[in-house]
């Protein structure tokens, strides 16, 4: 490809303000905050920064570049946005367990302790808690992915500009929440048959939905076939596609994270036992 | 983004209240999409907007002259369902067909091609900015095939009629290869939203 059609894939296919302030903030926040610890000899290991940067840039690409054209044409592609906005994008952010590096990148000042002040305050606290109640975050983990599944309000997403802004959105920022709620390395703050019992019940209730559009022999989402496709596809087929899309890989992604927090586990038993 | 979610949560208000608007045979899009608006060339070699439309309802559909079915088919069930109407009524609707295939379709062919139906019908194409302007306003889009060796090549489009009332407010979707019945009866509700 030449770089005119390089530069060209990667520009957005509708350019979003709120997309660059949240990507470039995040991305100038990690680089100054790394900056710090590492004057302070204190370097975050590689392995967080590579899993950060991954998931930054993997959200960036399939928000604002052309691959969101390909995401409003083709109902597979659609799910692929949805899965690593939801899955792999969020589990790799919050694997990183950037927060105090993020923190350290916010330049000094009133608007850094007005923003802590006011990400401290009661209201704030109480709706993350109640988002973070598990019951709750596992509903609404498996929730949005049905709610923006339901045929007339999927349609309605991909007509409307600013419902399919706030559908992706919610994908990405509900993902961040509950990746955050399974893998934080706190035991304290959530105990481990929370987060095994929450990641069996998302996985079991994601692949109902996926293995129903894989399996459905009528075509659910007209939508593709009204607004035209991306490039001429059988419709089942990008039906089934989108199906198993929704229904394998996040099971993958649950069944990595179970890894994740067991290894956690036995080291921990390890290192007791070392103590 | 608060914008956004004000807009959503809007919109999932109409969804669920229905509020007047008419039992359509296809998609109600009311409050869904945006009014019709573009700068395109008409069949007659004017630069027009989409106000120069207004004061009647609009059937939008994007298009190719040398579509082999789905564009002759459609632009046929329109006007077959327009024939349908009252006699008072047949001129009381536009239909805007829209080439996006500007390379082809220059004026006079989109001329020659919408005398083959009634007088409602009007060819309008533009440049590619102006086309995919319209086109992401509408959340459509519309590609090209590889040309063959005399250079024709295929044209995929949205299969949607879009139908708008006469202030140019989006109020109906409907599949191409709906019954003409159909088509029909959505053109009287249009028409009795005037």
């Amino acid at each position: 490809m030449s770089w005119e059609g390089w530069l060209n894939a990667l520009l957005p296919y509708e350019w979003s303000l709120l997309a660059i302030v949240f990507y470039v903030g995040l991305a100038v926040l990690y680089w100054r905050g790394a900056a710090v610890y590492r004057r302070q000899g204190e370097a975050p290991a590689r392995w967080r920064s590579c899993v950060f940067w991954t998931g930054l840039v993997l959200g960036y690409v399939v928000m604002h570049t052309q691959f969101d054209y390909y995401a409003q044409f083709m109902f597979f592609m659609h799910r692929i946005q949805h899965l690593v906005l939801h899955h792999v994008a969020a589990f790799l952010i919050v694997l990183a367990n950037p927060w105090q590096i993020l923190a350290a990148g916010f330049p000094p000042g009133r608007v850094k302790q007005q923003l802590a002040r006011w990400l401290a305050s009661s209201p704030i606290q109480y709706l993350y808690r109640g988002l973070q109640y598990p019951p709750v975050a596992g509903f609404l983990f498996v929730g949005l992915v049905y709610l923006w599944l339901i045929p007339d309000v999927h349609f309605r997403a991909m007509l409307s500009h600013p419902l399919y802004l706030v559908m992706n959105w919610s994908m990405l920022l509900d993902g961040l929440l509950f990746w955050w709620l399974i893998l934080d390395p706190r035991p304290q703050a959530l105990r481990l048959a929370w987060r095994l019992v929450l990641l069996w019940f998302v996985t079991v209730l994601q692949l109902v939905v996926g293995a129903y559009i894989a399996l459905s022999r009528s075509e659910l989402y007209d939508i593709y076939a009204l607004c035209g496709r991306a490039w001429p596809i059988d419709p089942q087929q990008d039906q089934v596609l989108g199906g198993i899309l929704t229904w394998v890989p996040p099971g993958m992604m649950s069944a990595l994270a179970v890894l994740l927090l067991i290894r956690r586990v036995m080291r921990n038993q390890v290192s007791s036992v070392a103590g | 983004m608060v914008r956004a979610l004000c807009v959503a949560s809007v919109l999932f208000l109409l969804a669920g209240c229905g509020g007047t608007s008419p039992d359509w045979n296809g998609r109600d899009v009311t409050g869904v999409l945006p009014d019709l608006r573009f700068e395109l060339t008409e069949e007659s070699e004017r630069d027009v907007t989409a106000s120069r439309y207004e004061g009647k309802p609009a059937l939008v559909f994007f298009g190719w002259t040398n579509c082999p079915d789905v564009c002759p088919g459609t632009l046929r069930s329109i006007d077959k369902a327009i024939q349908s109407l009252p006699d008072g009524q047949q001129d009381e609707v536009n239909v805007l067909f829209i080439s996006v295939d500007p390379e082809r379709d220059t004026p006079r062919q989109l001329r020659s091609y919408t005398d083959g139906f009634g007088p409602q019908f009007i060819g309008l194409t533009g440049s590619q900015s102006q086309l995919s302007s319209l086109t992401k306003r509408l959340r459509a889009t519309y590609g090209y095939g590889d040309s063959d060796e005399e250079g024709n090549y295929e044209v995929s489009h949205s299969m949607a009629i879009y139908g708008f009332d006469a202030d140019g407010q989006a109020r109906v979707m409907l599949e191409s290869n709906r019954p003409t019945e159909d088509i029909a009866e959505d053109i009287e509700r249009l028409l009795s939203l005037s």
